[in-house]
């Protein structure tokens, strides 16, 4: 659906996207993560057919982007990054402005214009003056665009940038309910968000892909072991000595030990790859008669992924 | 060509939203009203030579207001790139902003033809309406060209200021600056480089001449500023 060849832009001296490929298949959410800077919105720019590439092309539902741009552009919706919009414009007439440059037949229009009205939730707001709507609802508005001629592709940059959170999470939802029919390329430097909307990230640093995959797979890749969490009442360094030496365990952190609530203490197992050492751990501190509060795994999260490539890929430069 | 047409009807519609245009328009037309006295005086030949005559002064400031926001709001707010994404062409887009501009210049214009009707109603015997009517094809292309290098100017800059005083003093070197110095230099050469510049070529319009040459002089640059406007627009692509 979308494929991406050594795609490069070069500005002046600065190399903003470095031989960039991949490909999006039909009907995938994928998200294009990475730091401010990294190259996200110019990537996107090039595939939209805003900018041309240095070097390098892109096909999207099959069509070149520097050669056949007009089919390319008539094939995807693009939400750009902080929402243009033309603020003297009332809302429905934005819509019927851009449904007759798409060259949509009256009937289309109005089918359309009522079909993404409701589907981004801006009904009250169809005869408001754009200029005075929140940002949420202009964000609503640059989507409702980018979904008017019910486009095969969607290119959103930053769609939930500046929304308050029970608004990312409408977006994100609506954005999940759109893959499968329309393939989606979203950029975002939130990781959960890729956890919460994407199939799929694609994690860019300098212009460069330094990761791709499915969130759980990308954890993977990086060995983010994750660690289980106990909260037990008991003597510190005893309690250390005796979890330590459960099977699995690699390293044993003491978080806190504070002696403000009693003899509280939370510990951090670090278990050696591929074992799950949670009921061994329970065990030991039970026999040991200690009082377990609790006991839980705790994933290791995306950003940390995140950290370490982006900081990598600073120090390989 | 329909896409020009759609962002001429909206760029046309958006000068109705913004204070800017009917303080261009009321200072326009009170103006006119003062130098259409002077025409409308007894005794006066009835005609509307005065008026003509300065009209294209005020163009060399009323112009640059019209068409500074063109495309330097565009690149300014970004919308642009929404614009550019759709499948059309510059071209698309350099027409449609002039055509709209083009068309609000006109809405400018046309509360003064009632100015035609009053000039018809009280003149004895009557008016030669063949020198007005060649007056108002005059001010409509130099409307044009104005407009034209209006927009070329603000295609070069995100900022409106900067795209209406550029434009302003270009008007004013083709303009007024001719005029003023045929005055006071009498050289052959510059005789005739006056002689090519706006006011001249316009003047024949005011007094009923329709020249060729001061037709294709017009309509040819007004075509060159769309063009080089366009190449503004393209050059992105080889930034």
């Amino acid at each position: 659906m979308i494929e991406v060849r050594n795609l490069t832009k070069v500005y002046g001296q600065t190399l903003a996207v470095d031989n960039v490929s991949f490909t999006v298949p039909k009907g995938q959410i994928v998200g294009f993560l990475g730091p401010n800077g990294a190259g996200k919105s110019t990537t996107l720019k090039m595939l939209t057919c805003y900018l041309p590439p240095t070097s390098g092309g892109a096909t999207i539902n099959g069509f070149d982007i520097f050669h056949q741009s007009h089919e390319v552009r008539q094939n995807l919706g693009y939400l750009p990054e902080n929402v243009p919009l033309y603020g003297e414009m009332k809302v429905r007439s934005y819509f019927d402005f851009r449904g007759r440059l798409r060259k949509m037949d009256r009937a289309e229009r109005r089918k359309r214009i009522d079909y993404v009205v409701d589907r981004c939730w801006l009904t009250a707001m169809q005869t408001k003056s754009i200029g005075h709507l929140s940002k949420g609802y202009r964000q609503r508005v640059g989507l409702a665009d980018a979904l008017l001629h019910d486009p095969p592709v969607l290119i959103l940059d930053e769609p939930t940038v500046g929304l308050d959170p029970a608004q990312i999470r409408e977006t994100r939802k609506l954005i999940r309910e759109l893959g499968g029919k329309h393939t989606v390329i979203l950029s975002t430097h939130i990781l959960p968000e890729v956890e919460a909307a994407c199939d799929r990230a694609i994690v860019i640093a300098l212009g460069r892909i330094v990761a791709q995959g499915s969130p759980d797979e990308l954890r993977a890749s990086r060995r983010l072991t994750a660690r289980v969490l106990v909260e037990i009442r008991g003597p510190r360094e005893p309690i250390a000595a005796a979890l330590a030496k459960v099977a699995g365990v690699g390293q044993v952190e003491i978080l806190n030990g504070a002696p403000t609530d009693g003899d509280l203490i939370t510990i951090a197992l670090s278990p050696q790859e591929g074992r799950d050492v949670r009921e061994e751990a329970a065990r030991t501190v039970l026999q040991n008669g200690w009082a377990l509060r609790e006991i839980r795994l705790e994933r290791a999260t995306l950003e940390e992924f995140f950290v370490q490539v982006t900081a990598q890929q600073a120090a390989g430069r | 060509m329909t896409r020009s047409i759609t962002i001429a009807r909206r760029e046309l519609s958006s000068y109705f939203c913004s204070p800017i245009a009917y303080v261009v328009m009321a200072v326009f037309l009170l103006t006119c009203a003062f130098l259409f006295w002077d025409d409308f005086q007894p005794g006066q030949i009835a005609a509307m030579r005065n008026l003509f005559d300065w009209m294209v002064w005020m163009l060399v400031w009323t112009i640059p207001v019209i068409s500074m926001g063109l495309l330097a709001q565009e690149w300014a707010t970004g919308t642009i790139e929404t614009l550019m994404t759709v499948p059309l062409n510059e071209t698309d887009v350099v027409l449609g902003k002039f055509f709209g501009s083009f068309g609000f210049f006109a809405v400018l214009l046309a509360p003064t033809l009632l100015y035609v009707a009053v000039l018809k109603k009280f003149a004895v015997p009557g008016i030669d309406l063949g020198p007005i009517l060649s007056g108002y094809l005059g001010i409509l292309l130099v409307g044009a060209l104005f407009i034209s290098i209006g927009l070329f100017c603000s295609s070069l800059t995100k900022s409106q200021i900067v795209a209406a005083v550029a434009c302003a003093a270009v008007l004013f070197v083709i303009t007024i600056a001719p005029w003023w110095i045929s005055g006071k230099i009498v050289s052959d050469f510059w005789v005739k480089v006056i002689n090519q510049t706006v006011y001249k070529r316009y003047v024949d319009f005011s007094r009923g001449v329709i020249d060729t040459g001061n037709l294709v002089f017009f309509l040819a640059s007004t075509g060159v500023f769309l063009f080089l406007t366009v190449k503004v627009l393209e050059s992105r692509r080889w930034k």
